[in-house]
């Protein structure tokens, strides 16, 4: 997404972490905000963070770089996993992710260069009985064959003036 | 008016549900029928989904798997009234034998009510459980769960109504910190085990199930608050449940003082942020308390020393779900299925490479061969199952000969595996059993919480020890290497993960080791 001034930024920040501080735990939901509102947690939210809820920035920095979810630097417009486990290599999934990786040109934690897709895996999402699974956003699709996998794609980069339903036809 | 049920979840939508629910009401608008669509949970049957159910006042009949573009050919022949007359046709929905053999307690409402719809969960025998517990002191309510014999379903099976009991007894003063005398309720619905997804399902299919269970666990221990902490990976799962809740408060089943009764209970979700090792409940309870997510030293056990330093219940979602039923119908009637310390049912999942993947309902004791066979329909690729992982990323690999032992927390133990949370991951003969091997170190490697030395390095010195014996670079000694990696993570880790990334290991050691003796790799398997 476009990114606003850096004064805009540590505003929104500030804004969540009044609107938040006060949770048991929160942290978490802090940071969710921040990179839901922000696309990321940029390095400039640390120190506010850490002063809003009276803890140092090496605590607020840690359980940013622990936890998967909290990318620190912008991604691409498109969020899009690949899960890996074991349900889903059953399936196939490791041809998808050879497939994903050549499509795209880009391996996992890469953005294509047109700033559309950042490529990540996931650890199940929890759609283990039709894999391969991908997610886009916050869309999860169900036996993904290279097909089905270049229509996502397709479709994810496209504005269509009459949506079509996707259809399931390379399962 | 014809009701017509198109479901809502997570498989049911990632095959297209909500184009073809879509499609149905603009079939319906251009023949002029006047419909009622219903978006229900899943009834757990994935392989036939989308699943579209009709009713026209003679029963509900079902049409699967249906993809979106059918649609115009299945009303063609007559779905807008419940006819039979297309191959998609396939009966009364509880007569197919996948689900009419089942034995359904804690999914008896799954796909059959809209999710969010209080009336209809009411409807269909929901808050009878709540009812009785209202009615009942907290010690009968715990009473009542140790009759159960209900065990906790994340995995661990520990006696649930013990559990109880300690947090029931457990004095909550604790002076200087702001949560002195509070309980807490947390569940956890951190389900990453891969080839599981019944937590989903119970709370995008039936959500004020798990919302009942958790405040009678509440009236139970004297907890006035509970939190629902939901992996980020379950968008869905998230938006159904805060639109539950919200109703829930809304008619007073939540808040200061639900449904009349002067007994207060509060929920809330809390999102994960992608971290398998969160599914842990000490690394949960820290992650809810806005930490990193590591594994806390037992004791003192979170039933004492919780969240927040309090004394909490931390039970998985499929726990939680079993309680109203054990209250309405009481808990012999759950301990009467079952076998030996296993008592009540587990909810099998049937996933991976399997033709009929789903949800299977049954009393503890069933074999993997018959939930393979019978209801799973051998592999989806039409080739010959070699391998099973039984209990998530951290179970063992079972063969052919492993598959008549009942499906009992003891029986799995005493062969060395795990039925954990009830996954089974079904794959056919192309598998390389060494990269399976390879896998389960590497998912260790990048998901420890890194507390722990053997755990945190073990892993990835195990990953390359499986490396050099695939590369047949000094074979045996870098076998018995891998063997001796495999005794300090199991005697040495702080917690389950690394404690039993040797199960998965040393099953593929021991059942397949031919897959560790080839000197070329499988041409089946790309180095990753």
């Amino acid at each position: 997404m476009p990114q606003a001034p850096p004064n805009v930024i540590l505003a929104r920040v500030q804004v969540i972490v009044a609107d938040l501080k006060h949770m048991p735990g929160a942290l978490l939901p802090i940071l969710h905000r921040v990179r839901d509102t922000l696309g990321h947690i940029p390095a400039d939210a640390v120190p506010v963070i850490a002063e809003g809820l009276q803890i140092t920035r090496a605590e607020v920095h840690g359980v940013i770089s622990f936890y998967h979810d909290f990318n620190t630097h912008p991604i691409g417009n498109h969020r899009l996993q690949i899960c890996r486990a074991e349900a889903c290599q059953a399936r196939g999934s490791r041809a998808l992710e050879e497939h994903a990786r050549a499509r795209l040109g880009i391996d996992y934690h890469q953005t294509t260069p047109d700033g559309e897709f950042t490529l990540e895996p996931v650890y199940c999402l929890g759609n283990c009985a039709t894999g391969p699974s991908v997610r886009i956003g916050n869309h999860i699709h169900g036996r993904v064959g290279t097909e089905r996998f270049d229509t996502i794609i397709d479709r994810a980069i496209t504005v269509p003036l009459n949506p079509e339903p996707l259809t399931e036809g390379d399962a | 008016m014809t009701r017509i049920y198109v479901p809502r979840d997570t498989t049911a939508v990632s095959l297209g549900a909500d184009e073809v629910a879509r499609a149905l009401s603009h079939a319906a608008d251009v023949q002029g029928v006047d419909i009622t669509l219903v978006r229900n949970g899943s009834r757990g049957l994935f392989w036939l989904e989308p699943l579209i159910e009709v009713d026209t006042g003679a029963g509900r009949v079902a049409y699967g798997p249906v993809m979106p573009e059918e649609v115009p050919a299945l009303v063609e022949a007559g779905l807008l009234e419940g006819g039979a007359g297309h191959a998609l046709y396939l009966g009364p929905t509880e007569d197919i034998p996948y689900l009419k053999s089942q034995q359904r307690l804690t999914f008896a409402r799954a796909g059959i009510t809209d999710p969010v719809s209080l009336d209809e969960y009411r409807a269909h025998g929901g808050f009878e459980g709540l009812a009785v517990a209202l009615a009942q002191t907290p010690q009968q309510i715990v009473d009542e769960v140790k009759t159960s014999g209900l065990r906790g379903r994340g995995g661990a099976a520990f006696p649930a109504g013990i559990k109880w009991q300690t947090v029931l007894d457990a004095d909550s003063l604790t002076p200087n910190s702001r949560y002195s005398g509070q309980k807490f309720i947390v569940c956890n619905a951190d389900e990453g085990d891969s080839g599981t997804f019944a937590d989903r399902l119970v709370m995008e299919a039936d959500p004020y199930l798990l919302i009942e269970g958790m405040t009678i666990a509440g009236l139970a221990v004297g907890a006035e608050t509970g939190y629902i902490y939901l992996r980020s990976e379950y968008p869905l799962a998230h938006g159904v449940l805060n639109d539950a809740i919200a109703r829930a408060k809304a008619e007073g089943y939540l808040g200061d003082n639900i449904l009349k009764s002067g007994k207060a209970f509060h929920l809330e979700v809390r999102l994960g942020a992608g971290a398998y090792i969160c599914g842990e409940e000490t690394s949960l309870l820290d992650s809810l308390e806005g930490k990193r997510g590591q594994v806390r030293v037992k004791p003192p056990l979170p039933a004492l020393k919780g969240a927040f330093g309090q004394p909490t219940v931390v039970n998985n979602v499929l726990t939680l779900a079993a309680v109203p039923f054990i209250l309405a119908e009481g808990g012999s009637a759950y301990a009467d299925y079952g076998m030996g310390r296993s008592r009540g049912t587990l909810p099998f999942q049937l996933a991976g490479n399997i033709e009929r993947g789903g949800v299977v309902e049954l009393a503890f004791g069933i074999t993997l061969r018959e939930l393979m066979q019978d209801y799973g329909g051998g592999t989806a690729s039409g080739r010959p199952i070699r391998a099973v992982q039984v209990g998530g990323p951290l179970g063992a690999y079972l063969p052919e000969s492993q598959w008549d032992t009942p499906l009992d927390y003891e029986a799995y133990a005493d062969m060395g595996a795990v039925v954990g949370h009830g996954g089974i991951v079904v794959f056919d003969d192309t598998v390389d059993m060494l990269e399976q091997a390879r896998f389960a170190m590497e998912f260790c490697a990048i998901e420890s919480c890194g507390k722990c030395t053997p755990c945190r390095i073990g892993s990835t010195r195990g990953v390359e020890v499986i490396d050099r014996i695939r590369d047949n670079q000094d074979r045996d000694a870098n076998l018995i290497l891998l063997h001796d990696l495999c005794d300090t993570l199991e005697d040495g880790s702080l917690c389950a993960m690394g404690g039993m990334t040797p199960n998965p290991v040393r099953s593929a050691l021991q059942y397949f080791p031919d897959d560790f003796a080839r000197t070329t790799p499988s041409p089946m398997m790309e180095k990753s």
